[in-house]
Formats: C-alpha cells, structure tokens, sequence
C-alpha cells in the first residue's frame, strides 16, 4: 500500500518536473532575449536606417516592410479564409467534395513554409510576373495562412448557435440574408481573433519570404508594392549568420529579435482585445 | 421579387462554393508545380540515385555534378527524430500533468506559456541556438562549435513541444470520465489509473499529435539552416554538422541560375519534403479519425 502511494508521489513529480521544464524554457527564450536586446533598443534604433553596412544605425526598412507584407498577407487571407469557412459551416452538406476540402485544409496546414516559399517563387515571382517584391510574398504567406484562418473562422461560426439562423430563416429571409444579419455579426470577433493570431505567425516567418522579395539591405523605404523589402525576421537571420562581422553585430541581432518578438505578442494583445471588445458590444 | 431573390441566392452559394474549391485546387496547384518543375532534372538524373546516393555537388567544375540527396535525408530525418525523442516524452509529461494533477491556477499559467512558446518565430529559435544552445553544447562536449544535429533536435523539440502538449491534452481529457471512475472504484491510485487506463485510452491522439510534431519537424527551416552547422556530409553521430532537406533549398535556391539542372534539383527536394510531411500528415489523420470512431 505504501510502495504504490510512493510510486505515485514520485511519478506526479516526475509530471510536474515536464510542466516545470516547458515553462523553464520559455523563461529562458524571454529572459535572454529580453535582457541582452532592450539595452539596443531606443527611438534611433527603430525610426533610423543601417548604416555602414548594417553595423550601425536602426532597422526601420525591416519594420515598415514586415508590416506591409503582413497587410498583403491579410488582404488575401482574411476574405478567402473567411468565405471558404462560411461555405464549409453554412453551406456544405456532408459529401465526398466537402470531405475533399477538410482534407485539403488540413494537408495544407502541414505543408512546410519552404515549399511554399518554392510555390510563391513559380507562381507569382514567375508564372504571374510580379517578380522579387512586397506583393509576391505577402500572397505566398497569405497562402500559408489560409488554413490557419478557415479554422480559425469556422470555429467561431459553429459557436453561433442554430437557433439564431432558425429565428431569421423562419421570418422569411434568406439564406444569405440569415447569415449577414444573425450569424456573421456574432462570430466575426472569433473570426477576427483567430486570424490575427494566424498572422502574427505569419509576421515571424522567413522561409516563404527568402526568395519572394526580401532583401538583404536596402537603406531606403519600399517606394511600392513591386519593391523589394527588408523583413524583420530575415534581418535576424541575416545579421545572426550571414553578415561579414557576425560578432560586431550581435547586440543588433538580438535588439531585432527582441523587435520581432514585440510584435508578435502586440498582434496577439489586439486578438486578445478585439474578441473582449466586440464581445462587449454584443452584450449590449 | 421572389424569384430575383433565388437567382441572387443561387449565385452567392455558387461564389462560396468555388472559395471552398480554391483550397483544393492551391493543394493540387502545388503538387503539380512541384512535380513539374523537378520533372526536367529526373530526365538527367535517375530518381533512385537522387533519392539514396549522398553525392550532393552540383557545382562540381571538374567531375561531372552530382545530385544525390541521401545524406540529407538522413539529417533531417535524424535530427526530427532526435527532436521527438525529448518532445514525446516531456510533452506527454506535461500534458498528463495538465489534464490529470495540475491545480486550476497552475493550467491557467500553462497556458498561455505553451501559446507564447507557439508563438516564438522559428528564426528566434534558431538564433538562440547560435547564441545560446550551441556554446553549451560546445562546452559540455568539449568540441570547438555547437551547431550541430543536437543543436538542431533540441531546437525543432521546443518547437514541437506545443502542438504535442495541447494535442495530447485533449486526447487525455476526450477520454470519458466513467473509464477514470471505473479503475478508481476498483482501488487503483490515481497514477495506475493514468498511467494503465487514461494514456492506453487516449494513445492514439497522442500518436496522432506525435506525428504533426514529426511532420513539423521534417519541414521546418529556419532554424536548422541557423543551428546545424550546415555541412553536406551522411552523418554518423548526433554531435557532426548536418544539412537537411529544407536547409539545403534555402542556402542554394537563391544563388542558382533559373532553369539549370541544379535548379530543378532543388524543386526535386521540394517535391520529396511535400510528400514526405503528407505522408505524415495522413497517417496522423488517420489514425485520429479511428480513435474518434472507436470512443464514438
């Protein structure tokens, strides 16, 4: 009776030690991060331009072009992820076809960013013309994203109950007025959350971007769309292995990373936001 | 007015009908792009040899190149394995403890941890493991540098780790609560109950979530390309510098000229990863549609 309430003590301990470990290491992600990259950071770092060959100066192109590439990725993802889901939710009966697009959705969702990345360069860098720019890898992340987003988007449809698309339909409107009166106001906060989540990751990425349009260095602002850009996460890795004084750097590398990771979590603060506050004005 | 509202009906249903078609056709979109582009380089190099010769040089000036794959393959399937031999394990650990022991406060820290870890872009993984993994690894091995296979598994691990714990989560917590009461009743202590009647009855989602780490894993990038040390060699321990797959696309398809034989090789290794992580993706899918059946 003993050995067995020993066995489990230890045994719970041994769970709690794995608990311990994950949240150990992202303390010590953040902690490292954090610590050696806010002595970088101050007004000049993130409004300047690298200068000298990227030894000095701000990364400000990097910000401005991951920004414009993640608003490309939305402008594609967010309309077609969100209609894909309101067919899925709305219209689709359980056939072979609907099987098909669940299948697709999620062998999608495990496609790896650098085919991607290969996919982005032939269809829209070649095939289309657009060439190396800001268009051609926010369609590829927007792609990548898709999946994210359709989830996203129709499980926040399913969270509307059936009972608000019954009231509408009984009193005689249509399908699609149902929908755009008494389903899509409820679940849109969900939809909207979920998808910023989506591309907040998407931000981050580097793989899909490395051959669609960013840059090593470009001491200006992207002057268009059809411009080539400097990214925030390919600056990282630009300035962690590829930079001539990698040493000399390093203090760059890391106030980048520490950019890179304050833009994720400020994304994921407006997801958090915007479904506390639509939620609220639904209440009301 | 009837009859205009039905024509109008009809063509909105159509419009969302053809969005949900767009998923299919990017899938197939890719799978034939891929499949064409490394067509023209299998017409030079036999598909076998690509596939298991470890001959990569297809810069060679002197002898003819060569565009065997076979030790990156081995790289990236060595250093995703040795990732989920510290991700099952600890993240299984984690995921019982959330689902079974931990206390209310401590699963609302939990969290939010596994969502932020989520979040961390894979190329600030990788650069923690030039700056912060691999110095530790030099030292505890006393070998000059760090970035190797380890490196690389330990790395893709944190990554993996989420998706294996939420997951794995609830496959423990989908298990219906009437088995956990039953081997109580019968005097078992609450770890025989997890250990012999909770993880055999949730395994196969846990299995299911194991292969989508793997199959994150194989396809992740950038963090291989940082942490590895990136040298083409069929490697022999976990402690040798390796390239994989994805590395390999990402340091060579940017310095290639369109068009050439080495560039449709790179597609080739594309084309290899995407049937590689479906393959993967498929067994994990399959796998949890019968265990849905099964406690249906």
């Amino acid at each position: 009776m003993k050995a067995r309430k020993l066995k489990e003590i230890v045994g719970f301990n041994i769970l709690r030690l794995c608990v311990g470990i994950v949240i150990a290491i992202l303390i010590v992600i953040l902690y490292d991060i954090t610590s050696k990259g806010i002595g970088v950071i101050s007004w000049k770092f993130l409004t300047a331009m690298p200068k000298n060959g990227m030894t000095e100066g701000g990364i400000l192109p990097a910000i401005v072009g991951t920004i414009l590439v993640t608003v490309i990725t939305a402008l594609l993802s967010i309309p077609l992820g969100m209609g894909c889901a309101i067919y899925l939710n709305e219209y689709a009966r359980d056939n072979k076809i609907t099987r098909l697009i669940r299948m697709s959705i999620r062998n999608l969702s495990g496609v790896p960013s650098i085919v991607y990345g290969l996919f982005g360069v032939i269809l829209f860098v070649q095939m289309m013309n657009l060439g190396t720019c800001i268009l051609s890898a926010g369609f590829t992340l927007g792609l990548m994203t898709l999946p994210w987003t359709i989830t996203a988007s129709e499980e926040a449809l399913k969270n509307v109950p059936n009972s608000y698309r019954e009231g509408a339909l009984a009193l005689g409107a249509t399908k699609w007025q149902a929908i755009k009166t008494n389903v899509l106001p409820y679940a849109i906060p969900g939809m909207l959350t979920g998808t910023i989540l989506g591309l907040s990751r998407a931000a981050g990425e580097t793989a899909p971007i490395l051959f669609t349009g960013a840059a090593f260095f470009l001491p200006f602002l992207p002057k268009s769309l059809s411009s080539q850009f400097m990214a925030l996460p390919y600056h990282l890795y630009i300035m962690s292995t590829q930079h001539h004084a990698v040493s000399k750097v390093r203090p760059i590398a890391y106030g980048t990373a520490l950019v890179l990771i304050a833009l994720v979590f400020i994304m994921n603060l407006c997801a958090v936001m915007v479904r506390y506050r639509l939620r609220k004005i639904k209440m009301e | 007015m009837a009859k205009h509202n039905n024509y109008k009906e009809k063509i909105i249903h159509g419009l969302f009908f053809l969005n949900g078609l767009l998923v299919i056709i990017v899938l197939i979109g890719i799978f034939v792009l891929l499949v064409t582009k490394s067509l023209p380089a299998f017409k030079e190099i036999r598909f076998s040899e690509f596939l298991f010769k470890a001959n990569w040089n297809p810069t060679a000036t002197f002898v003819a190149p060569s565009y065997g794959i076979g030790s990156m393959l081995v790289s990236t399937l060595l250093v995703s394995i040795g990732a989920l031999a510290i991700a099952i394990p600890l993240g299984i650990g984690a995921a019982a403890y959330l689902s079974d022991v931990a206390s209310q406060r401590v699963r609302e820290i939990a969290k939010p941890v596994i969502e932020i870890l989520a979040g961390i872009p894979s190329v600030v993984i990788g650069f923690l493991g030039i700056v912060l993994v691999g110095p530790v690894i030099a030292k505890i091995f006393h070998i000059p540098n760090g970035l190797n296979a380890l490196n690389g598994s330990i790395l893709l691990a944190v990554m993996a780790l989420p998706t294996i714990i939420s997951l794995s989560e609830d496959a423990l917590n989908s298990v219906p609560k009437s088995f956990q009461d039953a081997s109580l009743a019968l005097g078992a202590t609450h770890w025989q109950t997890l250990v012999r009647v909770k993880i055999p009855a949730a395994l196969s989602g846990i299995i299911a979530a194991s292969m989508l780490g793997m199959g994150r894993a194989i396809g992740e990038t950038m963090t291989v390309l940082m942490a590895t040390g990136c040298a083409i060699a069929m490697p022999t321990s976990f402690l040798q510098s390796v390239q994989t797959m994805t590395a390999t696309i990402a340091i060579e398809l940017g310095e290639v000229p369109y068009n050439t034989t080495h560039y449709y090789a790179l597609f080739g290794i594309g084309l290899v990863l995407f049937i590689i992580t479906f393959i993967v993706n498929m067994i994990s899918d399959i796998v949890l549609n019968k265990y849905q059946r099964v406690l249906k």
